[in-house]
């Protein structure tokens, strides 16, 4: 058990330091994010009711579509020189690499996220809302948790950028649709100065969807790896 | 032989990508302690039969034991014991050696990693590049520590794939004195197109072609014969086109 979580750590670690040493994921999904905002703020005119019906659907296509970006990265650093084979040949099972992955994923994005809200906030003239924060938390962890997967399995192919979306983003269109619409009711409620409701409906599935995928994807995680 | 005298043992093992078959039915044991080269031509499956005993490809049918460790349901256990020297480095280019190594280390839970790092880059002759950035270094020296990588946990199965390629003639000497060290019980299984150093640093010889074991002696083996093997391969070859 030791060795399982000493791998899980050091996949994170190494992960962490590489992308401290490069920030290739942190530039180009930080720059992708911004623009989508910058560009929506000047495509709409954020009004209070405009900015309630449009502004969470943008929020979201900006860390999601963003994340995909650092997601493409995450694996093909490793098939790149071939570096899988050396996080394969760890003697735990694949599940421990994928949750190091995963868990160097949700982190990047999360720190992302928390750069590029602020700004959104502020383009859109609206409070920061931290109840927002768990909903950030729960769906950036299902979309890491299904990006991981399927980044290992476009990184073998030959037109990975392509791959990871077309693969990925039908899988996490639910979880997406969740939380625009929690976000949704956030701002909304926020706009008009009402308490939000105690529980929105589309937060219990949002923790659904992160049991689902915590368990299914580092389940077949080995799979994806082998040849 | 008895199971205690088995490192690695293969039963029927089979593999095919797509419709083209890599290993058809491999049989094979191999002492502990032993070096065993594995020849044949490009394409032959001793790559893929590396890999497999890796657990880096799943085989279709049949079974790896390596030390009694099946590879099937205790590929954890069994890659603890295994060492790999593939054709890529295993190095990230943007780490250090001494990063990469240590990171090593904790996938392998290895102890005193930082002189465990010294001792087996020191075997290597790399110490002095310890900290130089992997992206920045040659072919060569990449081959090296990623050798120093495959001997930190000191496994007692090392698989070599074609671990000669690259290397200067130094480095092939040192890698030689590791294979040949025998203050270990270590096995080493080596792939080469090297035939005089699969003959002289190996006590058993075994050839694959299509797939197949199609030479495998436990006595010394004669240069002329793997050599009439190869040749006699080489003259089908020529015949058939």
């Amino acid at each position: 058990m030791r060795t399982y979580f000493g791998v899980v750590l050091a996949v994170l670690a190494k992960d962490a330091l590489l992308e401290l040493r490069t920030k290739d994921i942190f530039v180009s999904t930080l720059v992708f994010g911004l623009l989508v905002i910058v560009v929506f703020n000047f495509a709409v005119d954020p009004t209070p009711d405009m900015v309630v019906s449009v502004a969470p659907g943008i929020l979201w296509i900006a860390f999601t579509f963003g994340g995909v970006l650092g997601l493409n990265r995450s694996f093909s650093v490793e098939s790149g020189r071939g570096n899988l084979a050396g996080l394969m040949l760890a003697p735990v099972g694949r599940d421990a690499i994928y949750f190091g992955k995963f868990l160097a994923n949700f982190m990047f994005m999360l720190v992302v996220e928390a750069v590029i809200y602020p700004v959104f906030a502020a383009l859109f003239n609206l409070p920061l809302i931290w109840e927002l924060l768990p909903v950030a938390v729960l769906a950036t962890a299902a979309v890491a948790a299904v990006g991981t997967v399927f980044s290992a399995m476009a990184a073998n192919t030959r037109s990975r950028e392509v791959m990871l979306p077309v693969l990925f983003l039908p899988v996490v269109s639910p979880v997406i649709i969740a939380a625009v619409e929690v976000t949704g009711a956030l701002i909304e409620s926020e706009v008009a100065r009402q308490p939000a409701p105690d529980l929105n409906p589309w937060l219990p599935l949002l923790i659904l969807f992160d049991a689902v995928f915590l368990v299914v994807c580092p389940a077949v995680f080995g799979f994806v790896l082998e040849d | 032989m008895s199971g205690d005298d088995v490192a690695v043992r293969i039963r029927g093992l089979s593999k095919a990508f797509g419709r083209a078959p890599a290993l058809r039915g491999i049989d094979m044991d191999v002492p502990t302690g032993a070096t065993l080269s594995l020849l044949g031509p490009n394409g032959s499956g001793k790559t893929t039969l590396i890999r497999v005993m890796a657990s880096l490809t799943r085989p279709d049918s049949g079974e790896v034991w390596v030390r009694g460790v099946p590879l099937r349901t205790r590929a954890p256990a069994l890659r603890r014991m295994i060492g790999l020297v593939g054709h890529d480095p295993l190095l990230y280019d943007d780490l250090t050696a001494r990063e990469n190594l240590r990171f090593v280390c904790r996938m392998f839970g290895v102890e005193r990693a930082d002189e465990r790092i010294e001792e087996v880059a020191a075997d290597m002759g790399m110490s002095a590049n310890l900290d130089r950035k992997a992206g920045v270094m040659s072919h060569g020296m990449k081959k090296r520590f990623s050798i120093a990588r495959a001997l930190l946990h000191d496994p007692p199965v090392l698989l070599l794939d074609e671990p000669e390629s690259g290397l200067d003639l130094e480095a092939v000497g040192l890698l030689d004195a590791i294979i040949s060290r025998r203050d270990t019980s270590r096995t080493v299984i080596m792939t080469t197109h090297d035939l005089e150093r699969a003959v002289a640093l190996a006590d058993r010889v075994a050839a694959l072609e299509d797939g197949r074991i199609v030479y495998d002696e436990a006595r010394p083996p004669d240069r002329d014969e793997i050599r009439g093997l190869f040749a006699s391969e080489a003259g089908s070859r020529r015949d058939a086109s």
